[in-house]
Formats: structure tokens, sequence, C-alpha cells
């Protein structure tokens, strides 16, 4: 089975329910700790287990991030939404049903606007965005024959963001999922973090005849963890079901789980198996009510989002959008880039190169994050300052660079210490170039009898002569008027 | 000092220290040894800790420090959770269950300075009207041995009745503080719902649920009331009102006060004797300065049904955190997941239980809920409605507090439907949250029955002010059962 975009008779249909952890220090309906990587079992309070007796009391700040992202994504939000519970036996779930919202949602009815690869736009809309809590989780390794249960995950709070099927390939799925990765982390309402499963979601996959327009039989792809899952699990299912049609057979409405190793999905179980959630309204919850004012403060609270921050670059700094499409993807790297362009306020576009070259090319290769410290951006806007007054070159300015990400020096100091500094001093130009002239004689003969090629040669005679220290503008202009003699 | 003295008067007393908690405390300890093998009123005596507790108790009076119930002895439900002391809900899946923390209830009754003797008998779960379905086997009535006590607060109505203790808490689901009470000769009150906290009180139906008190007298349930009262943070449907000083508004004259009859009440299903013993008591009321008219809640006699459909849901969800995995009953050498949550549950609970949770799962199931889960919650909207208008004309309703006297073991445990109608008259406060209250009016064929006194929300000083005053013209809640006199 190949794994490439569907052929052009058959349409994909995609919608995504993805679970975001919400950043909030305690559970969402328990005091306990939220913090990752305890010891099993040490977060989980009485509430958490379950035990007889105990009762939910709702994390206000979990619903104040939950109204934080219907608010980003220009949702409604309720003023009445209602906690429901969902039935279901699994040791992970201690009290034998999760916590979550089901007829009447938080936030309902919310865009956002996806950039395709041809640079249009496409707006996903997002049908709804529910509070529920996370259940534990099951620990199989090490223990022979017996399965353990560690329940420091239960309880943490999720939004649960479920889109419209609105995308038509693995590609749109990916930039959705991304899109709300970068928004959940502008709203500081989730880490983020993947391989923690702070960020994950499940795809609905369907296909259909182009030009149908009845929605195909989906199956669900369970608990995908990385954008790259998401785009290959797609793919996969993409082509499993066309070919399956194609040899005349049916897809069936079932669970499918990803296996990143075999790279394949597989049924987990089919709709006859699934079971019947018997949600009803949680009697030990009140209706979550919102009013006006709350949900005013909390507008009053928002970050300038993504697609603002976006268009403000391009209007104030003068980049293009797929620059300030990059430079905004995530808070920190804006705010970065800011920083560099307050301290070199001529030259945004110089940062913008800089930032989103040499800077991501080396924090990428020592897998670093743009928090890291390593090099912070008043460091870095020292190196452009020296560009933009002609002290060095920008081809200088790389090898500076280096110096600066290896030692951690400021971009004087090794100008100063390995005496980079450009020449600017018109008489020790020509008197390099006089010296290349004296020297290749030939060359000079055959530029003057119409060889124009060999003027680069002379460039890179008088730039090795300077190591590479002479102003190259200059440098053209005086050798423009020496060679012709 | 003697068990003959009301829990006010030994509070007085403590107080006055004409007599030790430690004194009083042994001499109930004793009463309750001995009545044990014919009553089966308690699960735990917790004589030990009691007699600490005691001690402690003396020491503050001593110091004229302690609370309102300082160094009073009482008994708890076996379903409120109790630090450290086995809390078994009556049945065989919690035998083991030694609860790590108390119930808001427990703390409050200690810090109040009240002394716990043990944990009190009770129908499984709460579920029944004749404390035949613990697993503790069935409570004996304290007026005849051979008839139920009631249910399902049995345990604490017959301990109260034989004078074992002068308090007790309890639960009131559907009734299960007031027909014991009526059936066993004693005072017992269900306040609104959300006066008295639920967290740590083992939930049966949470939106039904209302702790609540046992005692001989109107004037000792306000008093216990009071202390045990009041909101909790721990539990989201407890009310943020203050707690008014039932002891303070008893006295307060009926004159001018407007009593209702609820016509529904006085049907075929009602003993003539039994309706004779209500109408002298309504005439007590009248001779002191009320005016008595019937009144009309058409929609009450669907009570019964409706309740039967909203129970049982919230109690299949409940009970679903009883998997034997982290508390409570587990099957020996479970073959796998599926076998541990069949064996476990199958043998941790009782038929009585297990057919609510059967029922309770058939009303939520696909397909079923609008019929019967969302239709018994438009019904219960009915019968709510009826009670507010009805608190329109009159300041307090009144009836019978069950059908008839208490019956013989065993007489209706073949017939579940005859034992559900057991709670005809209580169910309707429930399903509307209001305060209740059943007060002793006298005796059919030896045994008593109960006049019920029905108030708006939060009007429990109201319907205890109409009983206190009702008991200072009578005094069939001073008639104590021969055998324990």
């Amino acid at each position: 089975m190949t794994q490439t975009e569907p052929r052009n008779d058959w349409e994909t249909v995609i919608g995504l329910e993805i679970h975001a952890q919400l950043a909030t220090r305690s559970k969402i309906f328990s005091g306990a700790s939220t913090a990752y990587g305890a010891p099993p079992n040490a977060q989980a309070s009485l509430i958490d287990l379950g035990f007889p007796g105990v009762l939910p009391v709702l994390n206000g700040e979990a619903v104040r991030m939950a109204v934080r992202f219907g608010l980003a994504i220009g949702a409604r939000i309720a003023r009445h939404s209602v906690f429901a519970r969902k039935n279901y036996f699994y040791p992970d779930l201690p009290k034998g049903y999760q916590i979550s919202q089901y007829e009447l949602p938080v936030v309902a009815q919310g865009t956002l606007d996806i950039v395709l690869d041809d640079g249009s736009t496409k707006r996903i809309g997002i049908t709804r965005a529910h509070l529920e809590e996370d259940a534990g989780k099951s620990l199989h390794e090490g223990l022979g024959k017996l399965t353990g249960v560690d329940l420091n995950r239960a309880g943490t709070p999720l939004i649960e963001i479920v889109s419209e099927p609105d995308m038509r390939s693995a590609k749109e799925a990916v930039a959705y999922m991304k899109k709300v990765h970068t928004l959940v982390r502008y709203l500081e309402i989730c880490d983020g973090n993947m391989q923690e499963g702070s960020f994950r979601c499940d795809a609905n996959v369907s296909v259909r005849r182009r030009g149908s327009d009845k929605l195909g039989t989906r199956a669900e792809i369970k608990n995908i963890n990385s954008f790259r899952f998401v785009e290959k699990a797609i793919q996969y299912e993409v082509a499993r079901q066309i070919e399956l049609i194609e040899s005349g057979g049916k897809v069936v409405q079932e669970t499918r789980l990803y296996d990143p190793d075999k790279g394949e999905t597989r049924s987990m179980r089919t709709k006859e198996e699934a079971n019947d959630y018997r949600y009803f309204p949680d009697p030990d919850l009140l209706p979550l009510a919102l009013d006006e004012a709350f949900i005013e403060g909390v507008r009053k609270s928002l970050p300038e989002l993504p697609d603002e921050k976006a268009a403000r670059f391009s209007s104030q700094y003068g980049l293009s959008p797929y620059d300030a499409g990059v430079l905004t993807a995530s808070r920190e790297l804006a705010d970065y880039y800011e920083e560099v362009v307050r301290a070199v306020p001529r030259e945004p576009k110089l940062a913008a190169n800089w930032v989103m070259g040499e800077l991501a090319a080396v924090l990428n290769k020592d897998n670093l994050e743009i928090g890291s410290g390593k090099m912070p951006a008043a460091r870095l806007a020292g190196l452009l300052t020296r560009i933009a007054d002609q002290t060095i070159s920008g081809k200088i300015a790389k090898e500076v660079f280096e110096g600066m990400w290896a030692g951690g020096e400021s971009a004087d100091a090794i100008i100063e210490s390995k005496g980079l500094k450009q020449i600017t001093d018109t008489g020790a130009i020509e008197r390099a170039i006089e010296e290349v002239m004296a020297k290749n004689p030939g060359q000079l003969a055959d530029y003057r009898a119409g060889k124009d090629k060999l003027f680069g040669f002379f460039v890179g005679q008088v730039m090795k002569a300077t190591q590479g220290k002479a102003n190259p503008a200059q440098l053209n202009e005086l050798l423009k008027k020496k060679l012709p003699g | 000092m003697s068990h003959r003295n009301s829990l006010t008067e030994l509070a007085i007393g403590l107080r006055a220290k004409k007599f030790s908690s430690v004194e009083l405390v042994r001499a109930y300890l004793q009463r309750i040894e001995t009545s044990q093998p014919a009553l089966n009123a308690f699960i735990s005596v917790t004589g030990t800790q009691a007699l600490e507790a005691a001690a402690a108790a003396d020491r503050d009076l001593a110091a004229g420090r302690g609370g309102a119930l300082a160094g009073v002895p009482i008994a708890h439900k076996d379903l409120f959770c109790t630090a450290g002391v086995r809390t078994t809900c009556g049945s065989r899946m919690l035998d083991n269950f030694v609860s790590p923390y108390d119930a808001t209830v427990v703390a409050k009754l200690k810090a109040a300075g009240a002394v716990t003797l043990g944990k009190l008998n009770m129908d499984e779960f709460a579920m029944g009207s004749s404390n035949e379905t613990s697993y503790f086997g069935p409570v004996r009535n304290p007026w005849n041995p051979d008839f139920v006590p009631g249910g399902s607060s049995g345990g604490s109505a017959a301990a109260v009745a034989a004078r074992l203790v002068p308090g007790a808490t309890a639960t009131d689901t559907g009734g299960s503080i007031r027909q014991p009470a009526a059936l066993c000769g004693i005072t017992g009150i269900k306040p609104t719902y959300g006066r008295v906290s639920r967290y740590g009180m083992i939930a049966f139906a949470s939106s039904l649920d209302q702790g609540g008190v046992l005692t001989t007298s109107a004037a000792d349930a306000a008093l216990m009331l009071r202390e045990m009262a009041g909101f909790d943070p721990n539990d989201s449907t407890s009310v943020d009102t203050p707690v008014p000083d039932y002891v303070a508004a008893l006295d307060a004259p009926l004159a001018g006060v407007k009593i209702g009859l609820i016509k529904e009440f006085v049907d075929e299903g009602l003993d003539r004797e039994n309706e004779r013993r209500i109408r002298e008591a309504l005439a007590v009321l009248e001779r002191m300065g009320a005016t008595l008219r019937e009144v009309s809640l058409p929609n009450l006699p669907l009570s019964v049904p409706a309740y039967y459909v909203v129970a049982p849901a919230e109690c299949s969800s409940n009970l679903a955190r009883y998997d034997g995995v982290r508390f409570g009953h587990r099957c020996k050498e479970p073959r796998d997941l599926l076998d541990l949550y069949r064996r476990s549950r199958g043998e941790g609970f009782g038929s009585e239980v297990k057919r609510r949770i059967m029922t309770g799962t058939y009303v939520l199931s696909a397909g079923y809920y609008d019929a019967y889960y969302l239709k018994a919650q438009r019904v219960r909207q009915l019968i709510a409605a009826d009670f507010k208008r009805a608190f329109g004309e009159v300041d307090v309703l009144v009836g019978p507090t069950s059908p008839t006297a208490a019956f013989r073991i065993g007489a209706k445990t073949a017939d579940p439907i005859t034992m559900y109608l057991n709670d005809i008259y209580t169910i309707g406060a429930n399903l509307a949250g209001l305060p209740a209250l059943s007060v002793p009016c006298g005796f059919v064929d030896g045994l008593p029955v109960g006049l019920q006194i029905v108030g708006p929300h939060f009007a429990e000083a109201r319907i205890l002010n109409v009983a206190h005053r009702y008991q200072l013209e009578t005094d069939w809640h001073r008639k104590t059962p021969e055998r324990f006199a």
C-alpha cells in the first residue's frame, strides 16, 4: 500500500479531536498537583482515587483557561454549561465514569484559519471545546503478568477541541493541529508537550468519490501524539480505505490505533463493540454559570494572538507573510525577535534573516529551544549592530556568530580579539589591489582584453589578501576604477 | 443521669458537671452491648475510642471549654466515613473498608464535642425501606422484635428508640430518615438538599441524598442539626447560607401558622387507623392556633415511579467505583480484568443493590434515556412546582409519614414494588429538595406511626418549631419500648 496523497478521483475528509492538557497547578476536581513525573500515585488524592464519599469541586482556573481558548477562536461562550458523567469500566478510571461535558459544552462554534501550501488560507470550523478530566495510566512493564495503575494523571484538566470535518488532506490536518498547538501555548493554557501527552489528538478519517456530497463511513484513529504521526496515520488510513472500497469492500465504523513502529493503523473496536456511555448530568456538580463580567475579564486578559501578531509583523517590520508566520509560530520566538529588533530598529529584515537562518539552524542542530538562553537577544543584536554599521561584512559575521555560539562571547569581543574589523580605509584597499594586480599580470592582461568574468577573480584575491575584511562595496568600486588601467 | 434524659438534657448536665462524659459513655456502651443480640442496631462499636474521646471531653468541660455537644454520646449511620474506623455502608463490598478520612458531618459533630460510640446498621448502600438488605443482618424494631424498624436508617432509628444513644446521624434519599423514625416512634429530620454536607457520606443517589438526624424529640434534633449543618467547600451542592439557631426558634407560637394537609396523601393506601392518628395530631395543632386546610399536589402520586428512575440511574453510576481495584471486596484469584469486575461486584453487592444498578443502567441506556431518565426529571420539576405553589398558600404541609406502621420482617421482601410503596409519602420532599421531618403521633396495634411535616426550602427552623410545639402538647415522643425503658 502506498502512503502518498490519494489519487484525484477520491476526496479525503478529516476532523480532529484534540486533547490539550490545561496548565493548571492542581487537578480539575481535586487539590492534587498536576506536575509531571512524580512516582506512581504520589499525586493521587482521595478524590482522584474515587474513594467512597468524596466529591468533586471544580477548579476555577481550568474554566478560565477554557474560556480563554473559546474567546481566542471567536467562539460562543456558554453562560450555562453542564458537566456530565461518561460511564465505563476501566482500571485507570477510578470512579467508573469520566466527568466531561456532553450536551452543553462551555465553548461552541469557533474557527481557526490555516495557511495552505499555495499560500492561501482556509478556515476550519471548531464545533465545540469542552472541559473534562483525564484518566490515569495502566502500567504493564516490570510487573510480570500483573497490570499496575498510576493515577497521577487522573483528574488532570483537559480541554477537548472538536473540529468540523473541514480538512481535506493529511497536510491540512497537520497545519490545523499545529495552529491549535501554537494558540494554546500563546494563551498559556497548555505547555504543548506532546511527548508527555499534554497535547494529543484523535483523527476521524473518511473518503468519498470526488463530487459526492455524502460523507463516507469514518474510522477514528485514537491518541496520536506527534505531528508526524498524524500525517502518516492519516495517509495510511486514507490509502487503506480507498484500496478497501476499490476492491469491493466496505469501510466499517470503528476505532483504530496507529502503530508508529509499523507505520499502520489497526482495528481496536468496532461500532458494535463500542460502549454505551450512558451520559447523564453529574449530580455532584452544579451547572457551570458564567456571567458577562467574568467573560469580559478573561477577554481583557488575552494576549496578542498569533494571527494578529503576524499581521502586525508584516506591516510594522515589512516582513513577508511567510516570515511573519514563522516568527510568530511561538510567543517566545516572536518576543525574541522583537527584542532583537528593538536593539537594531532600522534592520528588521536583517534581524528576521538571522533569527530564522543562522540562529534557527544552530538551535535545531543542538536541539535547543529559543528560550534556552544560549544566545540572548541582546547578544545577537550586538552582532547585527556591527553588520549594520559596516564594522564587519555579512560573511565575517557568520564567522563571528560561530565564535559567539561556541564560546558565549559578545560579537565585539570576538571582532576585537580576532582582528576581524572591516577595512574601510580606501588607501589600504587600494594598496591591496595594487599588490594583487602586480602579482597577476596575466589575468590583468586578459581582463583588459575583455574577459569581464575575471572581475570576480580579483575580488576574491583582494579579499583573501585582507582576510575577508575589505569592505565589499568599497572594494567593488575601487576595482572598477583601477583594473581598466 | 440516665438514658431517659434527652440529648439536650445530657448536654446541659455535662456542662453543669452533674455527671461526666466517661460515666455517660460507659452506661450507653453497656446498653448497646446488652441490646445488640436482640436488635442488631450496630455494625461496629468503638468503645475504646469512645472512652478516650469522652475523657478528652471531660477535660474540656472541666476547663470550661468544649462545643455545644461536649461529651454527648452519639452514633453514625455506617455510611458516614470515619477516619480509622471501618465504614461498611451495610455491604459486603465495604466489609473491609477503613476510611482514611472523616466525613464533614463526622468532623463537625466531633468539633462540637460529640463522642461517637459506633457505626449503625443500615440497608445496603441505603437501598431499602426495612433494613433487611443489610449484609450484617436485619435490625429489629425495639417495639416488637418480629417487626422491621424501617429503613434505610433502621439501625439509627432502632438505637435511638431503644435509648442506646440519645441521637444518631442518618441519611434520607427517599424517606430513609423519616420512615424509620415513624416506625420506631422517634423524631427524624431530613434537611433541605444542600443544607448538610454530603462530603464523606457514601453516595446512593447524589441529587437526592441528604444527611440528617434521628433523636427522641424535635428540640434534640434542632440542637444536633444546628451543629452539623452548614456550607462545605468540599461539596459543590452544599448551599452557602448561614445556619439559623434552630434551638432558639423552637418556641415560637403556632397562632396563625397555616398548615396544609396534602390531599393526595390521604389515599386508599393509607391505613385507616393511621389516618385517625394523623387527624388527631392535626386537631392538636389547630387547638394551638394553627389553621388547617387541605391542599392538592396533583403530580405527587408520580413521585414513586420518577424516584425509581432517577435514584437507580444515579446509583448505577455512583457504585461503579466498587470494582475490586483500589478498595473494598476483591474476588479471589481473578483470571482477568473482566473476571475481577464480575466476581468482585457479583460477590460484593446484595440483590437489591444489583436490582437498582441494573434498573439504573437500563434507564440511562442509549434509546431509553429520553423515555425514562429525562421524563423522570420532568416529573420531578412538576412535583417541585406543585410544592412551590402549595407553599404560596400555606407555611407547612403535613401528612402521614408512611402508609402503615411497621410490618413483619420478611413480609415484603418477596415483592420489591410493595416495598417501594412504603416511601410513597416521603419521596416527594427528596425530589423537590425540601426539608421534612417525622414526629411520633400515636400507635396502631401497639406500633408507632408518624406525622410528617414538610417546609419550604431552608425552613428547617419552621418545621422544627411546629414539631416542638406539638411535642409540648403531646407525649408520644416520650414513649419508650417497655424492654428498653
